[in-house]
């Protein structure tokens, strides 16, 4: 296998090299940084994680050596193709409103045979060290809707009450910094130190950012998903820990996904 | 507002959805803190109090983006907040501003990843331009460079600095800004630091 920190290393080098030399003002500074993020999207090593994913679904697996083909992300058993683009969604076999993290988990327990605990065992990997199956199903998964114009429901009434759960969710400011999501994604046009936020209270904004995660992180030799990016939002917000699957994930990924209806999903994306 | 809320609230009620009638404000806020209550764990030092709202953080989590809350709200959270502000015993505000330089780059502190024994910063460059010397400024404040420069260097602007430092909400309620010593952020000296380099005139921020 490819040394994937070590290219993120490099990439990271060149940034350091290319981008921001002291001498340069700042607004060249900011379009040497654009030119560095098109430059990225020559080649996305996340095809590497959609190619394992791939593989996993469809080999035999767990306890019960059972594929991933039986189960079901929302569009019938095994269809993969356009799924993400409709999730989070009300599944009824579970009672519960899901995002495709947690279904994957409720199919490895449920189909497969494995324990909760040992399904949600590592759903964040790190590079060589300690690789994560789920990310890399995830990336086959939403790999299978780019270009799909996102379409997330709101007609079952717990969709409905987990969107209206997510936004306040959204405005949510706690803990010693009084940090909500809100804080840095609800005005355009804002900056943490030279990294562009998202206004994700504007269609645009949501749309733009909910459409490029999951994405491979070059800073990180990772690919990211969605859950990640809300376990990281949160710690930086100074919460607690987020449970992986927890209610409150599903919830305020409802809220961007929805948000995010009429374009076309454009994932797995590269983020430096 | 509150009450265009309300109206929209009653409004949602009598519509029937499905068979379902659609849950009201009030009842989703309260599913919203239990959910929120189940879905996180305490970890390093970071505890589920934290989830606790006080009074000043349940308001501003009632505002729509970008919007103040409307006057008598504001001078309420305003109040509230400028009782909290304890300046120093000693009556000197400005510490240091080299140290104070230090604390605005630091980011850590406060994370539950974070070394509870370990540096806790203000992280100030995260949203403010200060010192001219830093291009990797953030904006979702304003520009703090020349600060005391544009203002004077008075006794009364070094007074609304440390306040500020200390509890941002007394100034402007609901502020995207952390109360550093309110909220025991920053001690006491590292506030009179980043005072200081606010303050200073030999600090870079007012060259």
């Amino acid at each position: 296998m490819p040394d994937f920190p070590r290219r993120g290393s490099w990439l990271v080098a060149l940034l350091t090299a290319v981008a921001i030399p002291s001498v340069l003002a700042q607004g060249s500074a900011v379009d040497e940084i654009a030119k560095y993020r098109a430059a990225l999207q020559d080649g996305n090593p996340a095809e590497l994680w959609e190619a394992r994913g791939e593989e996993l679904w469809k080999q035999k697996r767990g306890p019960r050596q059972v594929s991933m083909e039986q189960c079901d992300l929302g569009l019938g058993a095994g269809v993969v193709k356009g799924a993400y683009a409709r999730l989070p969604r009300y599944f009824a076999d579970a009672d519960r409103v899901m995002d495709l993290e947690t279904r994957l988990v409720w199919c490895m327990v449920a189909q497969q045979g494995y324990t909760e605990a040992d399904a949600k065992k590592s759903p964040f990997g790190n590079g060589n060290a300690r690789k994560s199956d789920i990310e890399a199903l995830v990336a086959y998964i939403t790999s299978e809707s780019r270009g799909v114009p996102m379409n997330v429901s709101l007609a079952h009434p717990k969709e409905a009450a987990m969107y209206r759960i997510g936004e306040k969710m959204f405005y949510f400011r706690g803990g010693p910094h009084d940090f909500g999501c809100v804080t840095c994604h609800g005005e355009d046009g804002k900056r943490i130190r030279l990294q562009d936020l998202p206004n994700l209270t504007k269609l645009e904004g949501a749309q733009k950012a909910y459409t490029t995660w999951p994405a491979y992180r070059v800073s990180q030799g990772e690919l990211r998903t969605f859950q990640w990016r809300l376990y990281d939002c949160f710690r930086q917000q100074r919460f607690p820990e987020l449970l992986y699957g927890s209610d409150a994930s599903i919830a305020l990924t409802m809220f961007l996904a929805r948000n995010a209806n009429g374009a076309a999903f454009d994932a797995p994306a590269i983020k430096r | 507002m509150k009450l265009g809320r309300s109206v929209i609230v009653i409004g949602l009620a009598l519509v029937p959805l499905g068979c379902a009638i659609a849950p009201s404000n009030d009842q989703i806020a309260s599913q919203a803190t239990a959910m929120l209550q189940a879905s996180f764990k305490a970890t390093g030092q970071a505890g589920l109090d934290r989830l606790n709202q006080d009074e000043t953080q349940r308001v501003c989590s009632e505002l729509a983006p970008g919007k103040a809350p409307a006057k008598e709200v504001a001078e309420k959270i305003e109040k509230l907040n400028l009782a909290t502000i304890r300046y120093p015993a000693d009556g000197k505000l400005l510490g240091d501003w080299k140290n104070g330089e230090k604390i605005a780059q630091e980011g850590r502190g406060k994370q539950f990843s974070d070394d509870i024994a370990g540096p806790v910063g203000a992280n100030c460059y995260a949203c403010h331009q200060l010192t001219p010397q830093e291009l990797s400024f953030g904006t979702i404040g304003p520009s703090l460079y020349q600060f005391a420069k544009l203002r004077g260097y008075g006794a009364d602007t070094q007074r609304y600095a440390y306040g500020k430092i200390f509890n941002a909400d007394a100034f402007a309620a609901c502020s995207t800004m952390p109360r550093f010593g309110h909220n025991q952020i920053l001690t006491e000296q590292q506030i009179k630091d980043v005072t200081a380099l606010l303050m200073d005139p030999q600090s870079p921020v007012n060259k």
